[in-house]
């Protein structure tokens, strides 16, 4: 096998390992000392509890995930033409910047009761929470990409009389696009604990329960084994969506960005 | 007619007086210490630096509204300075991109430019696939590509390997002596700035101004035997010793320290404070000492 072939294969099989490992200590440190599920589900009363009520709670899963797209699709096209507007106006950037870092560290478990006072739907009241909580990395890293535009290659541009359109498309936007990417897997997770914490203040979202609700009212029932599971739904949530953003920008810089080189495939 | 003649006198911080003229198909060497000015000035030549004072004059073909007419100028930056996600062909067609006039007349030009610098073969290669020497190579292809009459280089091989720079100088003979452009070229390296050159311009620095003006007689086309030759050896130890008179000057001014070998790092040009007393009796003396040392220079053509 090659060694770049056996370092993939270890990449999975390693955390698998370690994870398995976990599990069966979990398991038998539930059995051996008797601990009541109300405390503490064994794995194997989770995974049972997971195929039972799995149905309900992919149901509920579809409603995090529908609010959580939809604040990540606003903050990547809200975010990245805050991030232009900023790199074409120094003033513009200057005067309002600080208030995304505000709106940045507000708590937003603190300002989402307001919101969900103030926009009467439910499903856009969740969707701007999850926003304010998923926006800045965007804003803050694309800013600073198209500001790192080659200082030769912007001088190359003069001297052959590109317009600003011009400048933009073929140099700003292309050098931004990691630091936007970047930004965008950051503000993927974001997206979720938004909409998820915003969830948890409004607590039923109008007709359609979200995951963070069901998580809630399991804690209600002391239905924990469920609990359990909606939680492990949640976070192979968070993880699809961080290694889909990660794929994307993968494919996206394939040719060109270091971030994007596997090891070993250097020619 | 597509006449050069560039009439220069500016004083930048940087640059104190300069007056050069280069004739059309010349092939001049800007040669010194680093931070003596060389690549503002060449900046001011490309109208990427406004100079503060004197004025900039480039008669080029069809040069009608004031303006410079597209392509007519081309720069080889120190660093390849190319697009990381661009292609070598779309890295190379870049000129053409800016000028809305990307047809298939330019993909042909593109095609013989990237194959003139010996890169057949890696059109569809991303940068960061290619050595420091190949990436350089495109970087002049396309500066070249759109035929330019003026070709400005900022010491280019600065950062590549000794065997690699032979190579890109053999071939930069190679691609002027076809086709006759007019180049500055800016560079550190005596021995380059000989073989290459019809014409060296010494610069010395604080303030950069340009101390002597040499033509270089040596027989063309040059090839690599030329570097082993007597006539080589006398010319680059005049230079040599030209570039050391001009630093030995400076070094009498206070506040100097100069190492000439140290250069490879920023490529900045040091834009000092502005230096309020000018000396003017200096561009007196430079003046008589170039027109002692230039005629020479302005024979050809």
């Amino acid at each position: 096998m090659s060694p770049a072939r056996s370092r993939r294969l270890w990449r999975i099989a390693a955390p698998l390992a370690v994870g398995a490992a976990l599990l069966a200590a979990w398991e038998a440190l539930v059995r051996a000392k008797g601990i009541p599920p109300y405390i503490l589900p064994g794995p194997a009363l989770i995974a049972e509890s997971l195929w039972t009520d799995g149905p309900s709670l992919l149901g509920s899963l579809l409603v995090t995930l529908r609010v959580t797209l939809a604040a990540l699709a606003a903050a990547a096209v809200l975010g990245g033409m805050i991030a232009l507007l900023f790199s074409l106006s120094r003033i513009l950037e200057l005067s309002l910047f600080p208030y995304a870092v505000i709106l940045q560290v507000t708590p937003i478990v603190a300002i989402a009761p307001l919101i969900i006072i103030w926009v009467r739907e439910p499903f856009l009241a969740l969707l701007v929470c999850a926003w304010i909580v998923a926006f800045f990395p965007i804003v803050a890293n694309t800013t600073v990409g198209l500001n790192s535009a080659d200082r030769n290659l912007l001088a190359l541009f003069r001297l052959y009389d590109a317009s600003p359109v011009q400048v933009l498309r073929y140099l700003k936007l292309p050098t931004a696009l990691p630091y936007f990417l970047a930004g965008l897997r950051i503000s993927g997770g974001l997206a979720l604990i938004g909409a998820v914490v915003a969830e948890f203040v409004a607590g039923t979202g109008g007709a359609e329960t979200g995951l963070a609700f069901r998580i809630l009212e399991a804690g209600y029932r002391l239905a924990i084994p469920r609990l359990f599971a909606a939680l492990f739904l949640l976070s192979l949530t968070g993880i699809v969506i961080y290694l889909v953003l990660d794929g994307l920008s993968r494919v996206l810089l394939r040719h060109w960005h270091e971030s994007a080189i596997e090891e070993g495939e250097e020619e | 007619m597509r006449g050069i003649g560039k009439r220069f006198g500016s004083g930048l911080t940087a640059l104190e007086s300069i007056d050069l003229d280069v004739g059309r198909g010349e092939f001049l060497s800007l040669v010194g210490p680093s931070g003596c000015g060389k690549t503002t000035l060449l900046r001011i030549i490309a109208g990427l630096t406004e100079p503060s004072k004197g004025e900039r004059h480039l008669s080029l073909a069809a040069e009608s509204d004031g303006r410079m007419p597209f392509g007519r100028v081309g720069f080889v930056f120190q660093d390849p300075t190319l697009m990381p996600w661009s292609t070598v062909i779309d890295n190379v067609l870049l000129p053409f991109r800016i000028a809305r006039r990307v047809g298939p007349a330019e993909r042909e030009r593109v095609g013989i430019e990237i194959r003139a610098v010996g890169l057949a073969g890696f059109e569809r290669a991303y940068p960061r696939q290619l050595s420091g020497g190949m990436r350089m190579r495109v970087s002049i292809a396309r500066a070249l590509v759109t035929d330019p009459d003026l070709l400005l280089l900022d010491e280019p091989f600065a950062a590549l390997d000794e065997i690699t720079r032979m190579g890109l100088n053999e071939d930069l003979l190679r691609l002027w002596e076809s086709r006759r452009t007019t180049v500055v070229f800016v560079t550190h390296s005596v021995f380059e700035s000989v073989y290459l050159s019809t014409r060296i311009a010494i610069m010395a620095s604080r303030p950069g101004r340009i101390a002597a003006d040499l033509p270089i007689e040596l027989p063309r086309p040059r090839e690599r035997a030329l570097r082993t030759s007597p006539a080589y050896a006398t010319l680059c130890a005049t230079v040599s010793d030209q570039l050391a008179r001009a630093m030995a000057e400076e070094a009498t001014s206070p506040a100097t320290l100069t190492h000439p070998a140290r250069s490879l790092s920023s490529g900045r040009d040091p834009r000092g404070p502005v230096g309020a007393g000018s000396p003017l009796s200096r561009t007196a003396r430079e003046g008589d000492e170039r027109s002692e040392a230039g005629e020479g220079g302005l024979s050809r053509r």
